[in-house]
């Protein structure tokens, strides 16, 4: 592999992050104000789910207090979750483990 | 009262009247008032890289838009840091669109514009909602509220937000 740079190896970093085979997932969490079409067509368009799996997640989401919405690596969850946060929702990572 | 929002010609169409606009211009000023721009660092590295601040925001309705991204304080602190800034300014853009746009009687939005109300219109519900501390009951309490419950207007402003929101989701599917 091509070290290619001197930048500093990130030794220091706990071992979560050099997990890269750790799945991580997206949780969308209930909350009082978000419409229930607004999170089914947030899902949709973030997504592009089908209106039905959105409509599914939006339902999980209302009756189970959240919902896994996507999994992937951490770097694809953080960037999911800042998407979330500009449409408002109430939306966290953590590794897939841990669900 | 304004019908709300309808499907024309790739973007939506709505009529207003003079004091629905005043009201509309109002909340979304206040949330202008309360999400102040991000690049707020005097390094200007930092500026140039979005880089904020890592404090969660201690006013319940700043934590509400800007929630924790994770349930460790550590990484949720460098998560704010590295995003917030850039959050915030996109609520500020959607904001400005918002004010710019909002007429009294015909407005019509492009599908990019409809996509700034959809956000900004939340943003001030969720505002609202936060201050009103409302429940899922929302909608059942107004219906059985005295109209001389002093939180009766705000309530009704509330549920209004709420059926204008509704209604432009509906007409960008």
């Amino acid at each position: 592999m091509d070290v290619g740079s001197t930048a500093p190896i990130a030794v220091e970093r706990p071992s979560s992050d050099v997990r890269p085979d750790l799945p991580w997932v997206t949780i969308v969490w209930n909350d009082p104000v978000n419409l229930m079409s607004y999170v089914t067509y947030v899902f949709q368009s973030v997504f592009g789910y089908s209106k039905a799996k959105a409509e599914k997640l939006m339902m999980d989401v209302h009756h189970k207090g959240k919902a896994v919405v996507s999994s992937g690596t951490r770097e694809e969850m953080e960037r999911d979750v800042q998407i979330l946060h500009s449409y408002g929702l109430w939306a966290t990572l953590q590794p897939d483990s841990a669900k | 009262m304004s019908s709300g929002f309808k499907s024309h010609n790739g973007g939506v169409v709505a009529e207003f009247e003079a004091a629905e606009v005043s009201i509309l211009k109002s909340l979304v000023g206040q949330i202008l008032g309360l999400v102040e721009p991000g690049q707020t660092s005097d390094d200007p590295l930092e500026r140039a890289l979005g880089i904020g601040s890592a404090q969660e925001p201690s006013d319940p309705v700043l934590a509400r838009l800007f929630p924790s991204a994770y349930e460790d304080a550590d990484h949720s602190a460098e998560f704010r840091r590295y995003t917030e800034a850039t959050l915030r300014d996109g609520k500020r853009a959607d904001a400005q669109t918002m004010l710019a746009t909002a007429r009294p009687g015909r407005s019509e939005l492009t599908a990019e514009q409809a996509q700034a109300w959809l956000r900004s219109l939340n943003d001030v519900r969720l505002a609202l909602g936060t201050r009103l501390e409302v429940t899922e009951d929302v909608h059942e309490e107004i219906a059985t509220m005295s109209e001389d419950d002093p939180r009766y207007p705000a309530y009704v402003t509330y549920d209004w937000l709420t059926y204008l929101q509704d209604s432009l989701v509906r007409a960008l599917w």
